[in-house]
């Protein structure tokens, strides 16, 4: 068995990844991605919406190529480590809503657990906020796995099944390359079907090709160590197994020292980059998330690699995430530097009460 | 050998082969588990959490290319 003495896949696996991100999240900030958010699977979803449309705030409209990279990195490691299993039907209806969900509270936030790691390790005070919100929805959702609480079995599926989700990534990067322009303003200038930021955080991105690589290369080592920033926290408490949580510190580590390096580091709670100082909602919005990607079975960005190893029912929960996204625009509840969104508190709790419910609700059949 | 227990993971996504292994090591003083998982992931942390608990686990390939853990203590 080649695959059992990689050492990807030892211990090292999820350090070797976090030190990854550590190091080229910040790069990425200093070749030209916004502010602490060198890589951000909810902002970047949230910029992938704008950009096909599905949302109208301007400022935030790009396709970001390393949320590609992430999907097509994992593809190749699996298909070089005989890891590509194509599979689905496990509750992809309630994939595809905590997907949602986990969207409209990290954008309360603003950011994923990712990005929440980045910040913190930037000086970021209002992270500290986030990250406790993050934990408790995990231990709630850990509350709800002890009661019995899960998704179901998923069945093998057809190959193609599995090339589906990296053909629909290398759709967005051909659109991203080549920016079609179908449709016509009353003026008769082109618009639409993918539209651009030309200011604010859409416009800020390193350059395609770098992004793409790193997004390349940390999707593959994530596949391989399955490195997952909320099953970090998750197996830390339910399992008492400190395997991924290991990542998350070294990611902490590595990302202090390049923002340290790079003049990066600013430690403050007021003006930090694309964040805002409210901490009951820093804190809510991450309850909202931590619960839903709980119940989810792992983070966004775990759930991208999933999908690059043939996972229907992980793409079908990352495809929720670029919808929720675009609705927590339209329906005002994503948070701004000035705080949260008029809607954004009734939309955590709305969504909190959604999980909660299905918390309770979703059974795994007797197996054992 | 007194108790052989089985236990069926297949198909279960993260983390539920672990935390049903987890559960029905616990009650164990020993004996020998077969544990039916899927490659990766599963097969990964379902060994790991054995091994952690002082159980031997050895594999074998199945013909739907599952995986059956045999873990001894």
């Amino acid at each position: 068995m080649p695959t059992r003495h990689n050492l990807l896949t030892s211990r090292w696996g999820p350090i070797l990844t976090g030190i990854a991100v550590g190091v080229l999240a910040p790069v990425l900030v200093a070749l030209g991605n916004p502010g602490n958010m060198g890589v951000c699977v909810a902002c970047f979803s949230r910029d992938i919406a704008g950009a096909l449309g599905l949302h109208r705030a301007a400022a935030v409209q790009y396709i970001r190529p390393e949320i590609v990279g992430f999907v097509l990195g994992s593809l190749a490691a699996a298909l070089m480590f005989r890891e590509f299993k194509p599979r689905n039907g496990s509750a992809p209806l309630v994939r595809f809503l905590l997907g949602m969900l986990s969207m409209i509270g990290a954008l309360v936030f603003l950011g994923c657990p990712w990005r929440a790691y980045l910040r913190l390790s930037a000086g970021d005070g209002n992270a500290i906020l986030g990250i406790l919100g993050l934990a408790a929805g995990i231990g709630l959702g850990i509350v709800f796995l002890r009661m019995g609480f899960g998704l179901g079995r998923n069945r093998p599926a057809p190959r193609a099944l599995g090339w589906v989700m990296p053909g629909v990534m290398i759709a967005l990067l051909l659109l991203l390359l080549f920016a079609p322009q179908f449709g016509r303003n009353p003026d008769g200038t082109a618009t639409g079907p993918i539209f651009f930021s030309a200011q604010g955080p859409g416009s800020q991105h390193a350059p395609i090709l770098i992004s793409l690589g790193i997004g390349l290369f940390v999707g593959f080592l994530a596949q391989r160590s399955r490195f997952c920033t909320v099953g970090a926290i998750r197996d830390l408490i339910l399992l008492k197994d400190s395997h991924l949580f290991n990542g998350v510190l070294a990611l902490l580590v590595a990302a202090f020292f390049t923002n340290l390096a790079l003049g990066l580091f600013k430690p403050g709670f007021q003006g930090q980059p694309i964040a805002h100082t409210n901490a009951l909602w820093n804190f809510g919005g991450m309850v909202l998330s931590g619960l839903a990607f709980t119940l989810a079975g792992g983070c966004p960005g775990r759930q991208l690699f999933l999908a690059g190893e043939g996972d229907g029912d992980a793409a079908i929960f990352a495809l929720g995430a670029i919808v929720g996204a675009g609705i927590s625009h339209t329906f005002n509840a994503a948070s701004s530097p000035n705080g949260p969104a008029a809607f954004g508190p009734s939309m955590v709790i709305v969504g909190l009460s959604l999980c909660i419910v299905l918390g309770l609700t979703m059974r795994e059949p007797q197996s054992t | 050998m007194a108790n052989t227990v089985t236990l069926d993971t297949r198909g279960l996504s993260g983390p539920q082969p672990a935390l049903q292994a987890t559960h029905a090591l616990r009650p164990l003083a020993g004996g020998t588990v077969e544990v039916f998982v899927d490659p990766g992931t599963a097969r990964d942390n379902v060994t790991r959490i054995a091994e952690r608990a002082g159980w031997r686990v050895t594999e074998e390939e199945q013909s739907d290319g599952s995986l059956r853990l045999i873990l001894r203590k």
